[in-house]
């Protein structure tokens, strides 16, 4: 008996209290609840919310772990104190623990930060609307660390998560109702308020900022932001690719490394958690658009004095590994909630995701990626887009009928 | 034009139970009983008296929107009792059933000089309007209605399901019979879909089609969507295969004769098989030493459809299978986080039911999860045979918008094509109720 009969006591004396919404999810964290069918279906297969929600978890704990290695890495090879990596994905250079425990270190406060607020927002509305705490935010949670810069200071986080929760969740009627993706409202919020913290040279090494304008001055551009400038420096060459590939190189904490998201892209389509129409057609739509760019600079229409020669010119196919394209369309164009719900909704829907994407990327000039803003966008569009594939199955119908009576 | 009916989208539910093909015919047990709430949306209105003597066929009650739809007694015998529960409402009548049985006699009839309206007549005043269901909407038959087509599924692909090639064996006269019958009331066809080797398969009169594929290839609506799918306006009736057969067999001989064969199925039947039942018999009486002495679901129907019975229950009026399988009213530490081997999904997210495609499965009642709103979407779609937005029907049924039911598709429907999607359902949705809730709307708002 023991714990089991105490919760299961503590459960029967919460029940229909203001409590029962925060006891119950602790709960059901540990134990899977008593309940049984009641009507309907008597067996239920074994799928649960939170066991989809831990699947995605599951498939970003990889990028994590990555990203507090990297944030070490950069910040050692910016001061100088390492050698870059010279023997591929496995290189002794990149994975020390010298490297961890400087992102460790900062990194998780950041994802304590984002779980304590998050959660305490969810528990707080579902305790006062009296409804069990559903487990949209457990990915939520973990994916803001993941795209944020890894100076960003916690207060901001704070503010900016309550802000993506409450308005971009709560206010729609929680997990299941939402328009936009939680995660990229909160990072769109953090980018617009303080642009000054999410861009530029000095935001993705950890220390860049505290150091700017002393003699110690470091800096770490992202491939993006170097090609924005017309510099081309940082993509050039198989090395370059190579690590844009393994993802050792500046950016957000979690979404630098190609490769592991590429795993965890394969971990979700194996599972069924993530949709592969919208991740394929996302790249599809990617690569048209950056292959119209290319054919552009090709025909000559754009020239290298152009400033947007140097985005437009990298190679259509390169797109795919630079900048947060990657990890956008595998954990966040994917959100069920936000993104086109029919099948065939879906490949339109991940089709323009990655097309706006690059297009964006490469005419925005304040701000050299794309895929948060071209997501948010079709978030907005996904109901427009199901609404004209269901329309085609109902004219379907209308259309029997009519063949019928005439 | 037979059509061959292949399905790929759907689930076969793999259990442990199914029932051995051995017929044991039970002795009428004592106490009886019919429960309106059987007869979906019916409201009775009482005949028969508590104390009143009935003979098997003669009637109980009748609807209170149709005095002519009457709903007899199985069995012949007393009135006992007339259970009601709030505000009046009829619950059950019991009947204490005779030690030998008398039939009202109805007459033979020779269908080949009978007109459709002397047939409808002696169809409901035998009580045997009840068998024949329309769609839209999944209800009793109007007796106005002329339907476009009638359709008869005689392939069950529910779990553990009777196996009907074996439950009809030996019964082709009276399907024939009630199949002649039937034709007469529509000016279309009347389509059957089974497997190649049923006992349908040489019967005059009929459309016979081939059906295979999972669950629910067997559902009569995945069925009539491939053969003539139900536009705006029109109707259709359906009659199951054991129903037909108390129909013909009222035709050849007069008697109103109920008895069909019911499949004990589940893992808790010590000894799954067959017995043949008048309908409302009591559970315990049917199931008697058969149970494991554990917590028990017993399941009037299958898993899937099935009306949850106490042993002190009664067998409901269509249902040809008992089903009984373990209670699952424990927690399980960190059941969401674990890797699972002994139940069934469709996603692979640690659970590894893709891996043992023909393992049987015992499951039992557990929810396995909460209560939640919509959230994951695509999964609905592997296990939904119908060219309907499964999803989107179930939402515009949650806010009762009519128009947008109609137009994509509730007409096509009925509860149980929603089976799956609610067994697969990660956020633990009630959608057969969500339907038959649309579906009582539209019958209210629309008719």
């Amino acid at each position: 008996m023991g714990l089991k009969q105490n919760l299961h006591n503590l459960k029967e004396k919460y029940k229909g209290t203001k409590m029962a919404p925060a006891f119950g999810a602790l709960h059901t964290f540990l134990y899977t609840p008593n309940e049984t069918t009641y009507s309907g279906t008597h067996v239920k297969s074994a799928d649960d919310l939170k066991r989809t929600m831990n699947i995605v978890i599951m498939a970003l704990i990889p990028t994590l772990i990555f990203g507090m290695f990297n944030a070490g890495y950069q910040h050692y090879l910016a001061l100088g104190e390492i050698e870059a990596v010279s023997s591929g994905f496995f290189s002794s250079e990149f994975w020390a623990w010298s490297n961890f425990i400087i992102g460790f270190i900062k990194i998780l406060p950041l994802i304590i930060i984002s779980y304590g607020v998050g959660l305490g927002i969810e528990f707080i509305f579902a305790t006062i609307k009296g409804h069990e705490v559903e487990e949209g935010y457990l990915v939520t949670g973990m994916l803001v660390p993941l795209i944020v810069p890894i100076d960003t200071p916690l207060w901001m986080l704070a503010v900016a998560v309550a802000f993506g929760v409450v308005i971009g969740k709560e206010v729609f009627g929680g997990t299941g109702m939402n328009i936009l993706n939680p995660a990229l409202t909160i990072r769109a919020f953090l980018f617009f308020a303080y642009p000054t913290w999410m861009s530029g040279d000095k935001v993705w090494v950890h220390g860049a900022v505290e150091r700017a304008g002393t003699p110690d001055a470091i800096s770490g551009e992202t491939i993006l932001g170097g090609l924005a400038q017309g510099n081309d420096a940082l993509i050039d060459g198989a090395n370059n690719l190579w690590n844009a590939f393994y993802g050792f190189i500046p950016g957000s904490v979690g979404e630098t490394s190609t490769v592991l998201i590429l795993l965890g892209a394969l971990f979700l389509i194996f599972t069924k958690i993530g949709s592969w129409r919208i991740m394929l057609s996302s790249i599809i739509g990617a690569l048209v658009m950056g292959f119209i760019f290319n054919s552009v600079v090709d025909a000559g229409i754009i020239t290298s004095g152009s400033k947007f020669y140097g985005l437009m010119s990298l190679d259509f196919w390169q797109h795919l590994m630079i900048g947060g394209f990657a990890f956008g369309i595998v954990y966040m164009a994917t959100d069920p909630v936000t993104g086109s719900q029919t099948n065939r909704g879906k490949w339109i829907y991940g089709f323009l995701i990655g097309f706006f994407s690059i297009l964006i990327r490469v005419f925005n000039p304040a701000y050299p990626e794309g895929v948060m803003l071209a997501i948010l966008l079709m978030n907005v569009f996904a109901p427009t887009i199901d609404h004209y594939v269901v329309q085609s199955n109902v004219k379907k119908r209308l259309k029997r009928l009519k063949a019928k009576t005439a | 034009m037979s059509t061959d009916i292949r399905i790929k989208k759907g689930l076969d539910i793999k259990l442990i139970g199914e029932a051995k093909q051995i017929t044991t015919a039970l002795p009428i047990s004592s106490i009886y009983a019919i429960k309106p709430e059987n007869f979906h949306g019916i409201i009775p209105k009482l005949l028969a008296k508590e104390k009143s003597e009935v003979k098997a066929g003669e009637a109980l009650f009748f609807s209170k929107a149709d005095d002519r739809v009457l709903f007899p007694s199985p069995v012949s015998g007393e009135v006992v009792e007339v259970v009601r529960g709030a505000k009046r409402k009829i619950l059950e009548i019991k009947i204490l059933a005779d030690k030998s049985q008398q039939y009202q006699d109805f007459g033979k009839k020779d269908i080949t000089n009978l007109s459709a309206d002397e047939i409808k007549k002696h169809l409901l005043s035998s009580g045997c309007w009840p068998f024949i269901k329309r769609r839209p909407y999944d209800i009793i038959a109007k007796p106005d209605d002329t339907p476009k087509a009638i359709f008869v599924s005689a392939y069950a692909s529910a779990p553990l399901a009777a196996d009907y090639n074996y439950v009809l064996k030996g019964k082709e006269a009276e399907l024939q019979v009630a199949l002649m019958a039937l034709a007469k009331l529509t000016t279309g066809k009347v389509h059957v879909s089974a497997n190649s080797n049923s006992p349908f398969a040489n019967l005059k009169g009929i459309e016979f089609h081939t059906v295979s594929g999972p669950h629910p290839a067997g559902n009569v609506s995945t069925q009539i969507a491939k053969i003539d799918p139900i536009n705006k306006g029109e109707v259709v009736w359906v009659v199951s295969p054991q129903d037909l057969v108390i129909i013909g067999e009222l035709l050849l001989t007069g008697k109103f004769n109920a008895q069909r064969i019911v499949a004990l199925t589940g893992a808790q039947f010590n000894s799954p098989n067959y017995v043949s039942v008048l309908p409302g018999m009591k559970i315990k009486d049917i199931v008697a030493d058969n149970l494991k002495n554990e917590n028990n679901r017993i399941i009037s129907g299958n898993v899937l459809t099935g009306n949850k019975v106490e042993e002190e229950g009664f067998l409901g009026y269509y249902d040809n299978q008992i089903t009984a399988i373990p209670e699952g009213d424990d927690y399980e530490l960190f059941g969401w986080l674990v890797p699972v081997f002994n139940k069934i999904s469709t996603s692979r997210a640690l659970i590894f039911s893709w891996l043992f495609p023909n393992k049987k499965y015992n499951l039992n009642t557990n929810m396995n999860g909460e209560h939640r709103a919509f959230v994951v979407t695509g999964a609905y779609e592997e296990v939904f045979p119908l060219e309907i937005y499964p999803m989107q029907l179930l939402k515009a049924c949650l806010y009762y918008d009519l128009d947008e039911m109609e137009a994509l598709g509730a007409y096509e429907v009925a509860p149980e094509d929603f089976a799956l999607t609610e067994f697969i359902c990660t956020s633990k949705q009630p959608h057969q109720q969500i339907i038959r809730e649309g579906l009582d709307l539209m019958i209210e708002e629309i008719g």
